[in-house]
């Protein structure tokens, strides 16, 4: 049960070893960059110190108490991160696979729309706009 | 009371710095902008559009209608988009 915020990559195997030891289900989800269409040869994410890491424990406790998890893991990249690099990943373990599956989509909702983080696009000509949060990503809340 | 006021991504970027420390009466978040607003011409761009603005106090997503009494730190910034 953690959550990482940090500049270097992760291996996503090295960090399921052992995880959920116990339970009968882990789901896994992670982001990457993407080249859209060739117009990207990176993003640079930029977060609030402190406040990420205290935002993106809150939304895995309150996953854990929602769904029974019996284990979770956030980690969330900074920095400049190349098209293809994982941004992130979220980890969940419980008892069956329908909470886990749940769990992880109720994560990345909240992680989307409410953990302080924002991307900026850089192109091959340098850094271009900074990605606008789309409505539907707010929109994906009101289900929980 | 003094408030350190801090800014992420373009409203860091128009208003030309992370952080400043503040020294304000203002009741609430949406005095504070407007304190921020008259202090020159790029806090007034930056704050213009308060719909594209997301505000924290303490490190905890709030609003502007928040009230400020006790806060020691103060993040404007835009919609999030992490994940």
């Amino acid at each position: 049960m953690s959550a990482r915020v940090q500049r270097a990559p992760f291996d996503i195997g090295a960090e399921l070893a052992g995880f959920g030891a116990g339970a009968g289900a882990v789901v896994t989800f992670s982001g990457l960059v993407r080249d859209e269409d060739g117009r990207l040869v990176a993003l640079e994410i930029e977060h609030y110190p402190g406040m990420t890491e205290r935002a993106l424990t809150a939304y895995g406790e309150a996953a854990a108490a929602r769904f029974g998890l019996s284990d979770w893991r956030i980690i969330h990249r900074y920095g400049r991160l190349e098209v293809g690099e994982q941004i992130m990943m979220v980890a969940t373990a419980a008892r069956h696979r329908v909470a886990a599956f749940q769990a992880a989509e109720y994560l990345m909702d909240w992680l989307k729309s409410r953990a302080p983080f924002w991307k900026r696009e850089i192109g091959p000509d340098g850094p271009g706009n900074w990605v606008e949060a789309r409505s539907g990503d707010e929109d994906a809340l009101t289900r929980w | 009371m003094a408030v350190d006021v801090l800014y992420f991504a373009w409203l860091r970027e128009r208003i030309g710095q992370p952080r400043e420390r503040i020294e304000t009466q203002a009741a609430t978040v949406r005095e504070l902008v407007a304190q921020l607003a008259a202090m020159d011409e790029w806090h007034a761009l930056a704050l213009s559009d308060l719909s594209a603005v997301r505000v924290a106090i303490d490190q905890e997503l709030s609003d502007l209608d928040a009230p400020l009494a006790g806060a020691r730190e103060v993040a404007f910034f835009p919609p999030m988009t992490g994940g």
